[in-house]
């Protein structure tokens, strides 16, 4: 290989023969060398060709599928099919449910957020304060809880909470609220959510709380140490130099349970039964799913779809924005 | 608390400071130990009562026993589950479909993360941005065009069409690649770039370097990330739900563990049994490599 002629990045391909191996070129020769050109596309080609059958094509073909007027007939080729441009949008905003739809989940996914964020960032603050051993404990267990699969989370919280047979209700009448004999968590819309939300932020605190604790350790001790001497408490400590030094994973944490929560489905579909009572819990996701396979609309589905999409770009759009703020370099 | 520390400091001698402060920490900490521990047993007891309930025997259960332990453990719960709806074959398919992802996209999205932090080229930027909005897509939301789009290549090559494993796979390989790329890179562009050039002195091509240096280096980071593959496909259960329609053969874990609700009565024995062999190789599998996993995240954060 003859590959160890240094280049500067921005030279272009096949070398600046004339330039001898300078410092500044020295330290860039990880990044360019010479005749290695196409070889970071070589490396590149597998992924990016799966990337792009399974991810970029179904996206221009969700985007697709949304502006025709798509069922069941289409799908198995008896009928032509039928260009209906903005048709199912405008059919999706002048219905009332698809509204109720979006306001569920806004507020679902919001609380869950809320929810995940506090517990797994008191927990990560608990965490630097305890004995090595207990430590240990707590985070085998939310591992634990973080492993479990969604079928099988939910399975279990439904158990915990069926009316008859539940433990939670059981041991709710034993205490004497005799209300709770025979209650059903899934009958009321906002209680069914709530249900929902405590699996949820249950199997998912944990990647906070990892995060959150990893990046308490990585502060230095002298920073904290040079506080307390100076005579700030241990409240001061947390709000004006652990916080700010926190930010960066703070803002990664939140975004990323934004994007989860938002895309919630299995929890939802198995604990409300497919959306609860008359659709009361239905969340975009499953909205989307139950429109296109359930009641072949696929066109329909598929402008959900592409809404849920275009949700999640402008969160993300914002997140890439408040990266490149704090300087952290891609 | 600490406050009074600092402020008493100065009138402390050396010799009484060491001990006042010691039972000072210890009554602090056991406070905050003791609230750890509560707060574990609550986030473990959801697990605890599904070990539980999948020993209890079924009259218990349909009894209502919410008793703490069971007297009677039984395995009947999961001698109905292994038996009556071909459990194994289940499981055996979730072993098959999740351990291919795990192969394929760790591959894959090792090979790409080399490309992305080794190399310095005009789209590297670009294609960073990509990896990291396609890492945003609803995938939920693609599963219509997916439909589609397999059914059209089921009929070029079998394998990979509806009801086929492969079906499985092939979707679960593209949604993992996004996030192993991003996580991999870290690992990768943490190995100096000494070892690259002694490497090269040595005479070694550039897929030599990645193939039998690189590689066995960045292990621990293949692996946390292999996890986060596995779990996601282990777990998935819309797409499952969705391709596999009417080849009941082909099916995976979640659906099968759906057959055991019932409209009226749930055999929860068996729901629980089979939610405890669906939990135990993801736990197992999370546990073990937990050390790994922390400072894959804290280099994918850093990114």
């Amino acid at each position: 290989m003859t590959a160890l002629t240094p280049v500067l990045p921005e030279a272009p391909q096949g070398g600046a023969p004339g330039k001898g191996p300078t410092t500044a070129a020295r330290k860039s020769q990880r990044f360019s060398n010479g005749k290695r050109g196409l070889e970071p596309w070589l490396y590149l080609a597998p992924a990016f060709i799966v990337l792009i059958a399974l991810l970029g094509y179904p996206i221009f073909q969700l985007i697709n599928v949304s502006l025709y007027d798509y069922r069941q007939a289409q799908v198995s080729g008896k009928a032509p099919l039928n260009f209906v441009g903005l048709e199912n949008y405008q059919k999706l905003f002048a219905d009332p449910e698809f509204w109720t739809v979006l306001g569920n989940t806004v507020v679902f996914a919001t609380a869950c957020v809320v929810f995940t964020l506090l517990v797994g960032s008191s927990l990560a603050v608990l965490a630097t304060r305890l004995r090595p051993w207990v430590r240990s404990m707590l985070f085998v267990v939310s591992l634990g809880a973080w492993a479990t699969p969604a079928v099988t989370g939910s399975a279990v919280w439904l158990f915990l909470f069926e009316p008859t047979l539940g433990l939670v209700n059981k041991t709710l009448v034993a205490i004497g609220l005799t209300q709770f004999e025979g209650y059903s968590w899934t009958y009321d819309k906002w209680s069914a959510f709530g249900l929902v939300a405590s699996e949820v932020v249950w199997c998912s605190f944990p990647f906070v709380l990892v995060t959150v604790y990893a990046g308490i350790q990585a502060i230095p001790t002298e920073v904290i140490e040079a506080a307390r001497i100076d005579g700030a408490s241990m409240p001061r400590i947390a709000r004006s130099i652990m916080l700010p030094m926190l930010r960066p994973i703070v803002i990664v944490v939140t975004i990323q349970s934004i994007i989860w929560n938002f895309k919630i489905f299995s929890q939802i579909y198995i604990m409300t039964n497919g959306g609860g009572i008359a659709g009361q819990n239905l969340v975009l996701n499953v909205y989307g799913y139950q429109q296109a396979f359930a009641a072949s609309l696929y066109g329909l589905g598929s402008a959900l779809g592409v809404i849920m999409t275009a949700l999640l770009m402008v969160i993300t759009l914002v997140y890439l924005r408040i990266l490149k703020r704090t300087g952290d370099a891609l | 608390m600490t406050a009074v520390d600092v402020s008493s400091v100065p009138r402390r001698t050396a010799k009484t400071d060491a001990p006042q402060k010691l039972r000072k920490q210890g009554k602090r900490r056991f406070g905050a130990d003791a609230a750890a521990i509560v707060i574990a047993l609550i986030v473990a007891f959801p697990l605890f009562w599904m070990v539980l309930s999948a020993l209890k025997p079924k009259t218990a259960l349909d009894a209502g026993d919410a008793a703490p332990y069971t007297l009677e453990p039984s395995l009947d719960s999961f001698g109905r589950v292994l038996g009556v709806n071909n459990f194994g074959q289940y499981f055996l398919n979730s072993v098959i479909v999740a351990l291919v992802v795990v192969v394929l996209s760790t591959i894959l999205a090792f090979l790409a993360a080399v490309a992305l932090t080794r190399y310095n080229f005009k789209m590297r930027t670009k294609l960073l941005i990509i990896i990291l909005v396609s890492q945003m897509v609803p995938v939920e939301a693609l599963t219509i065009p997916l439909f589609f789009l397999l059914r059209n290549a089921g009929e070029a090559i079998p394998l990979v069409g509806l009801n086929q494993l492969g079906s499985l796979v092939l979707v679960h390989v593209g949604f993992s690649i996004p996030f192993a790329i991003w996580m991999l890179r870290g690992f990768v562009a943490a190995v100096p770039l000494e070892v690259e050039e002694a490497a090269r002195l040595d005479g070694a091509s550039s897929f030599r370097f990645v193939r039998s240096i690189l590689f066995p280096l960045v292990a621990p980071g293949v692996v946390a990330c292999s996890v986060f593959s596995f779990i996601s496909t282990w777990n998935d259960f819309l797409f499952a739900k969705t391709f596999i329609i009417s080849a009941q053969e082909n099916q995976t874990l979640p659906m099968a563990l759906l057959t055991f609700f019932k409209p009226d009565q749930n055999d929860w024995g068996a729901i629980m049994a089979g939610s405890v062999i669906m939990t135990i190789p993801v736990l197992i599998f999370f546990v073990s490599v937990q050390r790994k996993l922390v400072s894959g995240l804290a280099g994918a954060v850093k990114g």
